[in-house]
């Protein structure tokens, strides 16, 4: 198997645990999106033009209230404000890709895309084929809430209550950070951003997610500059 | 306006936060402080989004030992901790939630 192909796979395989807590989020989506009344065809393709979860299950709430199309277009971009930050992380390790790459990393770029990618890239820097793990874990991504949206439209989101798929997500997000705690500044980002996410979930658009990320960001910031 | 029109600006908005950063990179000098910043992207945000589905049920914080997900994240933290594997910790958390659900 060709080097590319190898580092592919490993992000696909790195995405799997992602990819059973996405599912069911997926299908309960699709479901969603058809009863606010928008047709078969625009909730399948909102899966792939917007491709971003919070923000579609917004829009397709917001559609149902018959929100302005103007509120809507600005709620969308408040909920993925978020990826800006994960834009200017991943930036110096897609610096020398084409802008083809650049383009097509980033329309995948995630949460989920998001956290598999960056781990591999601070652990191992840039390697001539890493950018073909993140197309690997964030193309799989892709397909997955394409084929789950698709199921959702089609047979619904008949999901058992009790069989806690989603719980998948968080799990796979605390693998994933716990052992990159290393230093007591990273500790500390990750706990008084955790625990502003706490204070200010009640915040509309998530933004409080993003001040929540940025109070993180400060307190390691500046506990690492006070060494 | 026209669900498509939405869809579509909705979608050019979400595409351009994504590729804004990744595009401009070497376009302009980075601050140092800027970009030791960065190094904390990944453990605030993850944690901004891991302690809201532990912490909150159906929309309210619930901090009582019924809070069966709060309990099972934090078994997964410390396998998580002690294991740094992947792959038990999420094995060992669906356990203890389908355990502690049961």
């Amino acid at each position: 198997m060709s080097e590319a192909r190898k580092a592919f796979w490993e992000g696909v395989r790195a995405e799997l645990p992602l990819l059973i807590g996405v599912f069911p989020f997926g299908m309960i989506y699709g479901a969603l999106a058809l009863n606010a009344g928008l047709s078969t065809f625009a909730s399948q393709m909102m899966s792939s033009i917007v491709f971003a979860g919070s923000s579609q299950f917004v829009t397709a709430q917001l559609v149902h209230d018959s929100a302005p199309g103007f509120v809507i277009v600005l709620t969308i971009a408040v909920i993925n404000l978020r990826h800006m930050l994960y834009s200017a992380s991943l930036a110096p390790y897609l610096k020398d890709l084409s802008l083809k790459w650049k383009a097509l990393l980033s329309y995948l770029l995630t949460d989920e895309a998001y956290a598999p990618g960056i781990l591999k890239y601070e652990k191992e820097g840039i390697t001539p084929f890493s950018h073909w793990f993140l197309l690997g874990a964030g193309f799989s991504l892709w397909f997955i809430w394409q084929a789950s949206t698709a199921l959702g439209i089609f047979i619904g989101a008949e999901m058992p209550k009790d069989w806690p798929l989603d719980f998948a997500l968080p799990l796979t997000f605390i693998a994933m950070v716990v052992p990159i705690l290393k230093k007591r500044p990273l500790i500390a980002a990750a706990l008084s951003a955790g625990v502003v996410a706490l204070l200010a979930f009640h915040l509309p658009f998530k933004l409080g997610l993003i001040l929540a990320a940025l109070i993180g960001i400060t307190v390691g910031t500046g506990l690492e500059g006070k060494k | 306006m026209n669900i498509w029109l939405i869809m579509f600006i909705g979608g050019l908005l979400t595409f351009g936060m994504r590729f804004s950063l990744i595009y401009l990179f070497g376009r302009f000098q980075v601050p140092e402080t800027m970009q030791r910043a960065l190094h904390y992207v990944p453990p605030a945000v993850l944690s901004a989004i891991i302690f809201p589905e532990l912490f909150f049920q159906a929309g309210l914080l619930d901090l009582s030992l019924g809070n069966t997900r709060l309990l099972a994240g934090i078994i997964a933290v410390l396998t998580a901790w002690f294991s740094r594997n992947t792959l038990l910790t999420i094995l060992v958390g669906m356990a203890a939630l389908l355990i502690l659900q049961w």
